[in-house]
């Protein structure tokens, strides 16, 4: 985008199964009021609110932001809803910061959220349709055979997705707001856990949380005004494909690797691996790591578990992945995409805390969604892009 | 918003509405209309920059219904493409923001609905405070009542129409938008939307002032609505059209007002807006939607021919 | 004596059941689908443009942006070429269950079943595999008549045949 702009603020809830000390708007207003303090701001000075979440009916409200204009500071000023299923937290962030670059608005307020417990989840995700049978249960059922035949594809060893969910779940521990605090995990912990969709297990999949997360957008004077360091978007991206289509490539979608594309070459990367930091990617299941290693171009295809095997996505390696335990640590559904924009933002404002990646100037934001078929991107860094 | 850097004009709309669509499903409603629009200009899904699209999950009775309906787009390969849970007039001010990037000349926005296939009037309670006011059951009609009765004790409405029951349609509506030459290009006369702006109101009922449409008279004013030849106006219930005609100022500016199919209707407004300066009947134009029980949310948009 | 109660602390939760009723039609292509169901047939449809052929069809090829029309009908055999085995409870289906994703014989895209009638251990990548119907007296419009696919007493099919078609 021609204009730029940056991510002046961040604010996330603590995730939980269930936040019962609030209410939907009280989460969201938790999330929103951190992400203003953090960019000096208060709610007069936001000039548009976009909200984005999963579908409406995860927590019963139609168009939540009809019953949230107040809650966030919304009356009087445009209020948008954007829904593009699991990859919604990342999309919003897209759609927001093309707010800002069009001149239309010079400070979003963009709240991402899911109170799922307000729902039944797994009614919501499991309603079968009338004449057409039933034979999966769950986001995992859908996605295990998808992993199933990339570990086929790939000849890879099956001990990966463990690693990864080691990983994550250590990475939770520097993370103050992370659902899944899980101290002892080791590899034989995930190993021994009940293996839920063959070939997933329990530790390997990312839990259900009530969660919000939010981040103040606002144009490059704005920015340069603000009490803490802005993170500058260089590049948004956002591609969609089909959910079934005679052609498409489940195990490593064509719209994941356009997307890439475009936001590296928007922002001048020609080896994204060397010239991003670190990166913020959509787990919900450990073993979509090594798949998106390949998707996004850090390695090549059948090589994404080697970069797990050798702990280059360890926080000790040369891109770490996930430092704030990702999807699989806190899955508020709604909000996962834009707490990956946000914690990417934060690394490269060195806001991070404890698990800061040591001087990420450079970092991606990645969410996906739906049949593995939205996918959207952002990457910021510490400074102007040139 | 107005004075863009990069005009966006129409230049390509199809509406379809009917009172009951029961044997196709939404994306079989959705491919003739934009097999027209793209048709009508010459251009494939690859030459659109940006996909847009305006529905509710909760009209089609599961949550991520509305990812289906993207197979009547053709999304091969891969497209630039985002959705709004909200009126397709939505989906348009947001293709026009994104437009604004220079590498995106054209835009499809798309919105659809089959109200008639569950209880419109009462899905639409589940738009209100859910700890308070949705388990009431207050039916869509009898919101709009309470807007209607405080209109009348006013004094200041001459003759509000009673509520009728609550329109029920099914159908879609398809746009083509592209910038300043390539506008030029694919249509001889493209309708250039010169401003375009949305404001919301509060939730609760008992802290607006229901005789008056507040948040039409700031997107009205920030669109820069004045001196229109006519209106086309997004009015679920009669008798929205009087607070409408005040909010902007219309005096005796006709209006043109339609319910349309939820999620529909207001982009149906500029669609139809659109085909009526195309035509020459009408030099500029405004066009609204609205969102939200009472007039909540109202967009406002300024359509004008070519010179 | 007056009791003493204490205050009832603060709301965590409000349960507001909702009921909605839908009515649901699946479009006119898919009704010609379920109609050839019903008579025991397993029908794809092909796309115009790019002449693949879709099981069960959606109303449109999804690639092309173009409504399927030409019918053909399958044989219902086909090749599992991925696949994963159930182990948490779900409504109406007893773990571990097996959902595989089948390409079938004539279609250029794989659609899921269940597999029975073996142990989830023997199913592999390229089993092949044919459906079981429900007895023809009690057919509906409803890809519920084939109840799963189980296997074939064929040799498993090259992984070359398959791969691309996940």
């Amino acid at each position: 985008m021609s204009v730029e702009v940056a991510v002046v603020g961040v604010g996330q809830t603590k995730y939980a199964a269930k936040r019962q000390d609030v209410s939907i708007a009280g989460l969201l207003r938790e999330a929103a009021k951190r992400a203003l303090d953090d960019a000096g701001m208060t709610w007069s000075d936001i000039d548009a609110v976009v909200i984005g979440k999963a579908p409406d009916m995860f927590e019963g409200v139609m168009m939540p932001e009809l019953y949230l204009a107040d809650a966030l500071g919304a009356v009087g000023k445009p209020m948008m809803r954007v829904h593009t299923a699991g990859s919604v937290g990342g999309s919003t962030g897209v759609m927001a910061a093309h707010l800002v670059a069009s001149g239309a608005h010079k400070r979003v307020l963009v709240v991402c959220f899911e109170k799922q417990s307000e729902s039944n989840a797994t009614w919501a995700l499991s309603i079968r349709l009338p004449f057409t049978g039933g034979s999966v249960t769950g986001a995992g059922g859908f996605f295990a055979p998808v992993i199933r035949a990339y570990m086929r594809r790939a000849n890879a060893p099956d001990d990966i997705g463990i690693k990864v969910a080691v990983k994550d779940r250590l990475n939770a521990l520097n993370n103050e707001y992370a659902h899944l605090k899980i101290p002892d995990i080791s590899e034989e912990m995930v190993r021994e856990s009940p293996m839920l969709w063959d070939p997933i297990r329990y530790l390997e999949t990312c839990p259900s949380s009530d969660g919000a997360c939010a981040v103040v957008l606002a144009d490059a004077d704005t920015a340069k005004a603000v009490p803490n360091p802005p993170a500058w978007i260089h590049a948004t991206a956002v591609r969609s494909e089909p959910t079934m289509g005679a052609g498409r490539d489940v195990v490593n979608p064509h719209a994941g690797r356009d997307c890439a594309k475009d936001v590296y070459a928007q922002a001048g990367i020609t080896d994204p691996r060397r010239e991003l930091d670190c990166a913020e990617i959509y787990v919900p299941f450990s073993w979509y790591e090594p798949m998106w290693m390949e998707n996004l171009g850090f390695a090549a295809e059948g090589e994404g578990w080697k970069m797990v095997d050798d702990g280059s996505t360890s926080m000790s390696g040369d891109l770490p992945i996930n430092p704030s335990g990702g999807v699989l640590s806190s899955n508020p559904i709604g909000a996962s995409g834009m707490c990956r924009f946000a914690e990417a933002a934060l690394q490269v404002r060195g806001m991070a805390g404890a698990h800061q990646v040591p001087n990420a100037s450079r970092a991606l934001g990645h969410a996906y969604g739906g049949g593995a078929q939205f996918f959207a991107m952002w990457v910021v860094g510490s400074d102007p892009r040139k | 918003m107005r004075d863009f850097s990069r005009p966006v004009a129409i230049v390509a709309s199809a509406s379809f509405e009917t009172p009951s669509e029961p044997a196709r499903n939404e994306v079989e409603m959705l491919l003739p209309l934009i097999e027209k629009v793209r048709g009508d200009v010459g251009i494939d899904q690859s030459d659109i920059g940006f996909t847009v699209s305006g529905s509710s999950d909760y009209l089609q009775g599961f949550p991520f219904a509305f990812v289906g309906a993207l197979d009547a787009v053709g999304p091969w390969p891969p497209i630039r493409e985002s959705h709004l849970e909200m009126d397709g007039a939505f989906a348009l001010a947001e293709a026009i923001a994104v437009m604004q990037d220079e590498h995106i000349d054209t835009a499809l926005v798309y919105a659809f609905a089959r109200p008639s296939r569950g209880e419109l009037d009462r899905t639409l309670a589940l738009q209100l405070d859910p700890y308070t006011v949705a388990p009431l059951n207050p039916d869509a009609r009898g919101l709009a009542g309470l807007q209607a009765q405080a209109m009348r004790d006013s004094g200041r409405y001459a003759d509000v129409p009673d509520v009728p029951p609550t329109y029920v349609a099914d159908g879609a509506t398809a746009v083509i938008l592209a910038v300043g030459n390539r506008a030029r290009e694919l249509s001889a006369n493209p309708v250039w939307i010169t401003g375009i702006d949305h404001r919301i109101e509060a939730p609760a009922l008992g802290v607006r002032d229901l005789t008056v449409s507040a948040s039409t008279r700031i997107a009205g004013e920030h669109a820069g609505a004045t001196g229109v030849d006519a209106a086309w106006l997004h009015t679920p219930y009669p008798h929205q059209e009087l607070l409408l005609r005040e909010a902007l100022d219309l005096g005796d500016v006709p209006a043109h007002c339609a319910a349309g199919p939820m999620m529909v209707g207001g982009l149906e407004r500029f669609a139809e807006a659109a085909r009526a300066i195309a035509k020459g009947e009408v030099t500029k134009a405004l066009a609204h939607a609205t969102s939200g029980p009472c007039l909540q949310q109202n967009l406002v948009g300024v359509l004008e021919g070519s010179k | 004596m007056s009791e003493t109660t204490e205050a009832p602390g603060p709301v965590t939760i409000v349960e507001t059941p909702i009921s909605l009723d839908f009515e649901y039609t699946p479009g006119v292509a898919a009704s010609r689908f379920l109609r050839s169901l019903e008579q025991g047939k397993l029908v794809g449809q092909r796309c115009p443009k790019c002449k693949k052929v879709y099981v069960p069809p959606r109303g449109a090829c999804s690639m092309c942006g173009v409504a399927t029309d030409e019918e053909l009908e399958l044989t219902g055999k086909g090749t599992v070429t991925t696949f994963c085995v159930t182990r948490i409870p779900s409504p109406g289906l007893e773990p571990p269950y097996v959902t595989a994703w089948i390409l079938l014989d004539g279609a250029d895209l794989t659609a899921m079943f269940l597999i029975q009638e073996c142990d989830p251990a023997e199913v592999r990548l390229g089993m092949r595999v044919e459906p079981v119907w429900v007895d023809e007296a009690d057919r509906k419009t409803d890809l519920g008549n084939i109840k799963y696919f189980r296997p074939l007493d064929e040799p498993d099919a090259d992984y070359s045949t398959y791969k691309d078609y996940v």
